[in-house]
């Protein structure tokens, strides 16, 4: 069962670093899983999906990425993508709302879309989420695939409440006129039960301190937080209770040297010590994750972990990525 | 542990004037600046270092509390060697606000800063927040108040957003649009129209519809009091960038052992290069190591193996798991900065080993510097 039954729209953010990317693009398999359709969108120009896909890069335009595993249905769904940039967004919302293709054309010339983008960014911004909106509210008649959800792999966590804002970084540009209306709709899509902002996280202080932030930031903005999604977790490898002595230093390591011998280690005092400087500094690390999990549980939002992955995230890690968030109640 | 040979961080600290970090977001780049810039004051150099976005506990380590956009002494560093340590945070929108305080009449300024689309740019992240790093960077150079500066450089979509914004915004502050937008309200009014092409009355038309009347009017207004008021935008970021060119200054490429970071890297080392810039070498963050030689993964995990099986002491089992998995993360980091050695052989390298814990205190920033020394 999913915690976000009625949402349509997921919005993927975190600190740099944290994965991201990844995320989105295993969440957009897990969506798909059981024969839907889903379409996976960015904004930032990275080509970070068809990097991740291991695909040419993504023109303007949808296209199928990755088929996702069949469900209980026996149908297997599909992963379009698409990268949105501003420019083409422009050129396609002149053509669409007023006809005017000529202008899109004449527009590029004078380099105003360059303009545009650079002294306004709200009005980038709402150029960009408006197409992401268009791709999320698509209707039977009319142009364009369905989509059964759309995923956004959105700016970063420290960036996000104000990219996702729209309304009010418009607002002071233009007060009435159709831009204005457009980023009405977005804002109202986006402030919807259709619409789950998720923030990526790893344990460690910074990512976990921008993650409150950004989660005060989105509630302050009226914009509705999802999930978060603790990524790189490390498996748990001392029991509870000897973390804080190991922590200490009190590793016992004639005990190590025992264990050793009797697993058959030669020369096994040579490495006790070192060994033992490892198991202190790994006690560390787990206790500050576990104060940084705290501080992350106190948002009250519904939490999901994934594993570090020691190998290079390829196509298969993104399947077990994307169903370890499935088992976990995400999609 | 990489077979590249390492950069002398001390000579570079000695010899340069500008020290730029750059690389991907979250990769310790601000962390890395600080390091150096403690470690370059306590042997004797009077540093200033310009940090961007710091976590909140290493900002307060260097008592960048107050934000009034200037350097503020560090305390709690040594100086018997006779250095000094400054460091400031950058205020972005006040950088701005300074510079138009600066060139304009207070009634013009006024009206600028109170316009609209002012108050967008000027707080914007894309591209302004390079541009005001460099302003600021050519600012504290022209005091001649430090013998080096550090620059942490913006948490950008790209590396290279670093070299490229400032001029893009400075062109675009020079440019063609600005230009069109400009005619009109100087000739005051229609006459001036039929100089334009067909091409253009679309143009304005479009904007016209699009935008507004009323936004259309804020925005040649504002255009045209940053024109009567600048003049030189692009010269400005030209300069700048032109120091960047000069003996004394030095990039470090910031980076950890994942593929996005290191790509991110090998764009700037190749740009760099391009460009004729000073790369000192990459500084790589997060390295995995282990002290205990001998003790391979697979050994390690056999061992554990047979322990878990008898039952026999599980401190043991989870010693030899934990050694094997810091192994592992060790080979694979090894393996990512392998990588990239072979596509830049002429890179050095500087490996930092992974932090056990967040650094946000001076001893902190001081053990890395040391490190970082080798």
């Amino acid at each position: 069962m999913s915690d976000f039954p009625s949402v349509k729209l997921h919005v993927v953010t975190g600190k740099g670093g944290t994965g991201k990317t990844t995320v989105a693009g295993a969440l957009a398999l897990a969506l798909a899983a059981g024969g839907r359709q889903v379409l996976l969108t960015e904004v930032e120009g990275r080509q970070g999906i068809a990097q991740m896909f291991d695909t040419a890069p993504l023109p303007y335009e949808e296209r199928k990425v990755a088929v996702a595993p069949a469900g209980h249905s026996g149908q297997g769904g599909e992963v379009y993508a698409l990268a949105v940039d501003p420019e083409a967004a422009l050129i396609e919302y002149l053509e669409i709302f007023y006809n005017l293709r000529r202008a899109g054309s004449a527009l590029k010339r004078f380099g105003a879309i360059d303009f545009a983008t650079t002294i306004a960014p709200g009005l980038r911004d709402v150029l960009l989420t408006g197409k992401v909106m268009e791709a999320a509210t698509r209707e039977r008649r009319g142009g364009g695939r369905l989509y059964d959800a759309v995923v956004l792999d959105a700016p970063p966590t420290g960036r996000i409440a104000r990219f996702l804002n729209v309304n009010a970084e418009v607002a002071g540009l233009a007060r009435m006129g159709p831009v204005r209306q457009q980023a009405d709709s977005v804002m109202n899509l986006l402030r919807s039960r259709r619409t789950a902002v998720h923030l990526v996280t790893v344990l460690e202080e910074m990512p976990a301190q921008e993650t409150v932030d950004g989660v005060a930031e989105l509630n302050a903005a009226g914009l509705p937080v999802g999930g978060v999604v603790v990524n790189m977790v490390r498996d748990a490898l001392l029991p509870p209770d000897a973390l804080g002595p190991a922590e200490a230093g009190q590793v016992d390591t004639d005990e190590i040297i025992r264990g050793l011998k009797a697993a058959g280690v030669d020369d096994a005092a040579r490495y006790s010590d070192g060994l033992a400087e490892e198991v202190r500094e790994h006690a560390g690390r787990v206790m500050l994750e576990d104060r940084e999990r705290e501080l992350l549980a106190e948002l009250d939002r519904p939490m999901y972990e994934l594993p570090l992955l020691t190998e290079a995230v390829d196509l298969s890690c993104l399947y077990e990525l994307a169903g370890r968030l499935s088992d976990q109640g995400l999609t | 542990m990489s077979a590249s040979p390492r950069f002398d961080v001390d000579a570079l600290l000695h010899s340069s004037s500008i020290v730029v970090c750059c690389g991907a977001g979250g990769v310790g780049k601000t962390t890395t600046a600080a390091a150096l810039a403690l470690r370059a004051a306590e042997q004797g150099r009077k540093v200033c270092v310009l940090t961007i976005d710091p976590a909140r506990r290493l900002a307060q380590a260097m008592g960048l509390t107050e934000l009034d956009n200037s350097p503020r002494s560090v305390a709690g560093i040594n100086t018997k060697d006779g250095g000094s340590l400054d460091a400031m945070m950058l205020d972005m929108k006040r950088t701005f606000d300074e510079i138009v305080l600066t060139h304009a009449d207070p009634q013009r300024a006024e009206q600028i800063l109170a316009n609209p689309f002012y108050v967008s740019l000027s707080s914007s992240f894309a591209g302004t927040q390079e541009y005001m790093a460099m302003e600021k960077l050519g600012q504290l150079k022209a005091t001649s108040a430090w013998d080096l500066i550090i620059v942490d450089t913006p948490p950008s979509r790209s590396a290279l957003d670093f070299l490229d914004a400032p001029q893009r915004l400075g062109r675009f502050l020079d440019g063609r649009m600005i230009r069109i937008l400009l005619a009109p309200a100087k000739a005051g009014g229609r006459g001036v129209m039929k100089m334009f092409t067909a091409g253009l009355s679309v143009f304005t038309n479009v904007l016209n519809r699009v935008l507004g009347a009323q936004t259309l009017k804020d925005l040649s207004l504002f255009v045209m009091s940053l024109e009567t008021m600048f003049g030189g935008f692009r010269e400005r970021a030209d300069h700048t960038y032109r120091l960047l060119k000069e003996p004394g200054t030095a990039f470090i490429v910031v980076a950890v052992p994942e593929r996005d970071a290191l790509r991110e890297a090998a764009y700037f080392v190749d740009r760099l290069g391009t460009e004729r810039m000073p790369l000192a070498g990459l500084l790589l963050n997060r390295v995995h190591s282990s002290a205990v030689q001998g003790l391979s993964v697979q050994r390690s995990l056999a061992a554990a193996e047979q322990l878990d099986e008898s039952g026999e002491s599980p401190l043991t089992v989870a010693t030899l798991r934990i050694h094997a998995d810091l192994m592992a993360t060790a080979t694979r980091d090894q393996r990512m900065a392998q990588r990239f050695t072979a596509a830049h052989p002429g890179v050095r390298v500087v490996p930092v080993k992974a932090q056990a814990t967040d650094v946000h205190d001076l001893d902190g920033l001081r053990r890395i510097g040391e490190e970082m020394a080798g």
